[in-house]
């Protein structure tokens, strides 16, 4: 392995060694207006991406900080130190041989290539603010699937980013959305065609490597009538003791029965605010699917939305979140039933530890004109010791009475029977821990592909580790 | 084997056992029998080594070796095992994968290869007769009484001790399960030590012990044959009060 393992590895974070930064180019920390311009004439963006770059940009300036969530944590960000834009390979590559090196290495080693072979059906792997590796199976191309990372889905599908660009995450959704439309760099452009099943799930990776780095990757995806795709995401980043900032937007749109699944297991380190925007619109009978598991991060601050706009859509939406040490999972869902007739479950799951915080925020609204609507909400919080925290953040708003809506909510400790029952099967007080805490997820991890599941759980066991005395 | 002397356990400062002595060789089968209440549960977890109880004086060997110094997974590795009068629930924990993490852990080094696991883990099963629909559920969670005590005996069966706590393992079960959880405890028996807690005759019809012991607050008060089990059915324990 030829990327040094760096020293300043904190802690038992398996991820957070990094790699030397070569940047091939590298703009100054901070944030203005030429900044923005600077990133879209780097990518010979055409005019009308530079101009909501730049309306976006001005958007942000004026929106003051969310007054709710986490404040304390939220105004420790310091836009003025993060480094808006990094490239670290000129260009994305089709063959992993080509890739430089050291962000070979650093993805040999997170076994993106080994999923690729065994698995997927087609993987980006981004670096910093850019995808350095893309490939997509032959058979998917054929049957006219497109999955390119967004710089390159902007370049050669302007006409179909123009169409959806910000339709379901408008800049001035949030500051946060704001700001990534400003900045944006890489994440993933999918579009399936008419009738077009994507059986094995497309990947994609992100990994910031730099420090003080911000990543702002931008996602979406669009599934044509009758169509399905599962895609996954994961990430991680060294660990450092200074902060970065990972703000993503995500939109999705399912057309006509189409259906659109989109797992993520976020593994940041601890140094990293994740403050993403991820909304999906549902059109008549389509479905929209998001699995999403918060491992990871300092701050994260992002709950998965579904507009059910078509008649009979569906939205489904399974979180877990993990809160350890000093971290705060700020997480949720939210789903508007726009349309009659549609239907949503929302599970959560909160473990906290070690004093750390998890929230669930949700809204779920039925408009007056969405009659037949049914929705099922239930929120669990396991709190592993006195010190660590649990809240909920529900809200509700019911336009009509014909809604058929439950909420289930719940906060449990382990008990000493459970441990003693474990333990006397002989299993110690971690693992006994550990099963417990992978049990208690287990409605979030079946829905993971295989492999997935197998590196929670694993990831799970470890956090159990050396925390019991 | 087992070797308790004069032991004394409180919980959160009130005294439920109250100076009691018990020996349990290999082979040998003890059943302790004794009104709600009386500390026969207690008895099991502190030897299994609950968190809870606090031994306030006396020791417990096991095997030669003072057990304060094992922890509960320990003492399981050590072949003890209790089959539990209330067995905990671990939701999302499936049957299956539980039973082989279980028989890694105790066995150790002997524990069988996956192939061999899932042999033995069929005969058990089919001895049981426990549908193999169990495995894929979660463990206890959602079982009936009786359900639950199979599990209990498939583990004991699976984890091969060398000394059986069965707490009111028979409480629950029905006729036929009474006789295939019987036949289980049994097949255990002649290589190791088991202590039996129950409160009818009918469980020792089908194990014979080779003492019945009487349990009244906290202490042994009277030691016999399988003959004190039958004078006990028909005349409860107002006889043994001082
Ligand atoms: N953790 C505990 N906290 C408080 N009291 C306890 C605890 N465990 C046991 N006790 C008390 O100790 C006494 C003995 O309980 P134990 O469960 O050992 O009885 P038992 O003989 O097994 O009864 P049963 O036949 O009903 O199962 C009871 O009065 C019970 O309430
Ligand atoms: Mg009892």
């Amino acid at each position: 392995m030829s990327g040094e393992i760096a020293r300043d590895v904190v802690g038992d974070y398996q991820y957070g060694f990094h790699d030397p930064e070569n940047a091939t180019i590298r703009f100054d920390k901070g944030l203005s207006e030429q900044v923005v311009i600077d990133i879209s004439e780097l990518k010979n963006e055409p005019k009308w991406m530079t101009d909501i770059r730049v309306k976006a940009y001005r958007r942000f300036m004026e929106m003051p900080m969310p007054t709710w969530g986490n404040c304390d944590m939220l105004n420790q960000i310091d836009f003025d130190a993060v480094t808006y834009f990094l490239r670290s390979s000129d260009k994305t590559e089709k063959d992993w041989d080509e890739v430089p090196d050291d962000i070979k290495n650093t993805f040999d080693r997170l076994g993106i290539p080994e999923a690729e072979q065994k698995w997927l059906g087609g993987v980006t792997a981004q670096y910093e603010s850019e995808a350095v590796y893309h490939s997509i199976r032959e058979d998917l191309e054929e049957q006219g699937v497109l999955f390119l990372d967004m710089d390159s889905g902007l370049k050669e599908y302007p006409e179909i980013v123009k169409q959806y660009f910000g339709t379901v995450i408008p800049a001035s959704d949030n500051k946060f959305s704001a700001l990534n439309t400003a900045v944006w760099s890489g994440g993933s452009f999918i579009y399936v065609p008419k009738g077009v099943h994507v059986e094995m799930p497309v990947q994609a990776y992100f990994r910031i490597n730099a420090k003080n780095m911000g990543q702002f990757e931008r996602t979406l995806i669009i599934a044509d009538e009758g169509s399905s795709i599962h895609y996954v995401e994961g990430c991680t980043a060294p660990t450092y003791s200074t902060e970065s900032l990972h703000s993503a937007v995500v939109e999705l749109i399912a057309m006509k029965g189409a259906k659109i699944r989109y797992s993520t297991v976020q593994n940041w380190s601890a140094n990293v605010y994740n403050l993403v925007t991820k909304r999906g619109v549902a059109h008549a009978d389509a479905t929209i699917e998001w699995v999403d598991g918060n491992i990871g991060s300092k701050l994260t601050m992002k709950y998965p939305a579904v507009l059910l706009k078509g008649e009979g859509a569906h939205a489904e939406v399974i979180s877990v979140a993990y809160a350890g040490k000093g971290q705060h999972q700020d997480a949720g869902a939210k789903v508007h039933h726009l349309a009659p007739n549609t239907t949503s479950n929302i599970l959560s799951k909160s473990i906290s530890k070690n004093g750390g915080r998890s929230s669930y925020r949700g809204m779920l609204q039925v408009t007056p004109k969405a009659h037949g609507c049914r929705s099922k909400v239930v929120c669990d919080a396991l709190m592993l010791d006195p010190d660590s925290q649990s809240d909920t953040y529900p809200t509700m708003e019911v336009g009509n009475s014909s809604a058929d809506l439950e909420h289930e909510a719940s906060v449990s400790k382990v008990s000493n029977d459970q441990l003693f029952y474990l333990m006397a099967r002989g299993h110690s007080e971690e693992e006994a821990m550990g099963m417990i805490v992978n049990g208690f997820f287990e409605p979030f991890t079946r829905e993971l592909p295989m492999e997935y599941a197998v590196e929670l759980n694993r990831l799970l066991e470890l956090e159990m580790e050396g925390a019991i005395g | 084997m087992l070797s308790i002397e004069n032991l004394h356990v409180s919980v959160e400062d009130t005294e439920i056992i109250k100076g009691l002595s018990l020996k349990i060789n290999l082979g040998e089968v003890h059943a302790i029998m004794g009104r709600n209440g009386s500390g026969k549960s207690t008895l099991a977890s502190v030897v299994m080594g609950h968190p809870d109880y606090e031994v306030t004086s006396g020791t417990i060997m096991f095997k030669g070796q003072p057990l304060e110094e094992l922890e509960v997974y320990e003492r399981a590795r050590a072949g003890m095992f209790l089959s539990f009068q209330y067995p905990s629930s671990i939701p999302g924990v499936q049957v299956g994968t539980f039973l082989r993490k279980s028989v890694a852990a105790v066995r150790g080094e002997d524990a069988p290869s996956a192939r061999e696991f899932r042999k033995e883990l069929k005969a058990h099963m089919e001895a049981l007769e426990m549908d193999k629909s169990f495995l894929s559920r979660y463990v206890n969670d959602g079982f009936s009484g009786g359900e639950k005590k199979r599990l209990e005996i498939l583990q004991m069966l699976l984890l091969n001790p060398t000394l059986a706590l069965l707490d009111e393992t028979d409480s629950g079960l029905d006729i036929d399960a009474l006789r295939v959880v019987s036949d289980g405890i049994n097949s255990i028996t002649p290589t190791a030590g088991c202590l039996l807690i129950t409160h009818y005759q009918r469980l020792l019809d089908h194990v014979k012990p080779d003492f019945v012991h009487v349990m009244i607050d906290g202490k042994i008060v009277k030691t016999g044959g399988p003959e004190l089990a039958a004078e006990l059915e028909s005349k409860g324990y107002d006889w043994l009060e001082e």
